[in-house]
């Protein structure tokens, strides 16, 4: 089993869980395996090619991927994978991903009335 | 690395005696203090990441600091920009952090700059400095810094911070990678949430910026080993220091043997983002309502559609009657919940999220909405008092 560290930007789709353990004998099964227990970070780690979006960062004991085999990189069971983002001090590319893929998350606008009448308020 | 000689400095006995825990260290010394007093540091932005590192190379006795900051210290700096006072709100913040660090160490020089650091000053504000510290709050800065620290050849202490995450390292494009190795593209342009709206644990960028401090005076005294090379990832809620190992890119625009970058470009153009904070809370080209503007329009009893994009649990902070809370996140994948016919309002905390969703809203062919500029910030200061700014 590999452990495989996620960024607080991302936590958000894997239940807060800050580190979860992966299976597979390259990366990119390793990196399967992560959302298929955690769909929602598809969207946000891969693009419709299933290459790794460029702004994601992901290093192997310490080593970034695509300064060895990229995805084909083969993972042995006390590897350790982490995805470091890029963040400017509020500003993360994560983020910017959760904001711009259309479709995975659904919900409907919070019921409320649709007639205002500010008078009353605006008056106080 | 030793980044500057002691030339002729001398230490009298009230500088001995101020900096005697320092003379006690024998890989810092007589020697080691002189290169400190020596040397020259500018400071790129005097908020929470640059009020650590200007008190404690203030205090350290760097002999000459500048600060670069165009902003005004607000209420809402406090939480964390630890340089500044509640009775400096409204000053310049390169002042309010001058007479902290004269208050801390008076025999020091502190050099301030109150403007935006931009492609057209950047290169003469750095070029006197032995080294940047990068205490910026976006990308655009971000990679100007770079940029200046690869083509004037100096070292750039790099700190960056998010919610409760923080990164470290140093780049010296002389004899190791730089900050466009590490992140070749900035994020594309579109929904980021700004500095103002992402939030920040407060003692998070004293972390971190501490760290930058301790990282400027190694490579000042020329001892231990830098994070140069390395990138350090710290996460305050998993109390966790990792360190991943950073190469010079072969393929880096700026400080590969083929650079495509050979002097300052836009960085806002390369980022598709403003650098600075001026231009937020407003989208321009009439697309925006002043708060009194949207105040009378409701008054006349006009059907507004008010969305607001901010996150659920800022509801708790402030609410507009009778709007409907979309996230900005989720609003591109919930645009066929929203009435294009619909005259509508967009809103945030202070009009930078609601500005982006514009865009995308825009983008979507939606031509009968409006950014409320300001966000609930200004229509809690312009219309109703009762509400908090926050």
């Amino acid at each position: 089993m590999t452990t495989l560290k996620i960024p607080s930007p991302l936590r958000t789709y894997t239940e807060g869980q800050s580190e979860i353990d992966v299976q597979g004998g390259t990366v990119a099964e390793a990196m399967e395996h992560l959302v298929e227990q955690h769909p929602a970070l598809r969207q946000h780690l891969f693009n419709e090619k299933h290459e790794l979006r460029p702004f994601v960062n992901l290093y192997i004991n310490q080593e970034d991927i695509r300064q060895l085999q990229d995805l084909a990189t083969p993972v042995k069971a006390d590897d350790r994978l982490m995805i470091v983002p890029s963040i400017a001090g509020g500003l993360t590319q994560v983020d910017h991903f959760a904001s711009t893929q259309r479709g995975g998350r659904d919900g409907s606008i919070m019921a409320l009335p649709t007639r205002r009448n500010w008078d009353d308020r605006l008056k106080r | 690395m030793t980044i500057s000689d002691n030339g002729n400095v001398d230490l009298n006995h009230e500088e001995i005696l101020r900096y005697s825990r320092h003379l006690l260290i024998p890989e810092v010394g007589l020697a080691g203090q002189k290169k400190i007093k020596a040397s020259s540091v500018l400071v790129i932005g005097t908020g929470g990441l640059g009020s650590p590192v200007a008190m404690y190379l203030a205090a350290a006795g760097v002999g000459r600091i500048g600060l670069v900051d165009y902003d005004q210290v607000d209420a809402s700096n406090l939480q964390r920009q630890v340089i500044h006072g509640t009775s400096g709100i409204g000053t310049l913040k390169v002042e309010s952090a001058r007479q902290r660090m004269l208050d801390i160490n008076p025999d020091i020089q502190v050099d301030v700059y109150n403007e935006p650091f931009t492609s057209a000053n950047a290169m003469r504000i750095a070029q006197d400095y032995d080294l940047l510290i990068d205490g910026t709050d976006n990308f655009p800065t971000r990679y100007l810094t770079n940029d200046v620290s690869v083509l004037l050849g100096k070292p750039n202490v790099y700190g960056s911070i998010f919610r409760f995450d923080g990164q470290v390292s140093v780049f010296d494009a002389r004899g190791g990678p730089c900050y466009r190795c590490l992140f070749p593209e900035p994020p594309p342009p579109g929904l980021v949430p700004s500095c103002a709206e992402g939030g920040v644990l407060g003692v998070l960028p004293g972390t971190i910026g501490t760290l930058q401090a301790t990282e400027a005076l190694k490579l000042i005294l020329g001892i231990g080993e830098t994070l140069l090379g390395r990138l350090l990832l710290f996460n305050a809620l998993d109390m966790s220091f990792d360190f991943v190992t950073l190469r010079k890119n072969p393929n880096c625009k700026i400080c590969g043997p083929n650079p495509e970058v050979t002097e300052l470009i836009d960085y806002e153009e390369f980022c598709g983002v403003p650098g600075h904070d001026h231009e937020e809370g407003s989208v321009g080209g009439g697309w925006d309502i002043e708060a009194l503007q949207l105040a009378d329009r409701l008054r006349a009893g006009e059907n507004i559609h008010l969305l607001d994009v901010r996150e659920p649990h800022e509801l708790e902070i402030s609410h507009l009657e009778g709007s409907d809370l979309i996230p900005l996140g989720q609003l591109a994948a919930r645009l066929s919940e929203l009435d294009s016919a619909d005259e509508m309002v967009v809103f945030c905390k202070a009009g930078t999220r609601s500005a982006r969703a514009l865009e995308l809203l825009a983008s979507a062919g939606f031509r009968k909405v409006k950014n409320l500029k300001g966000g609930i910030n200004a229509w809690a200061k312009d219309v109703d008092p009762s509400l908090p700014i926050y």
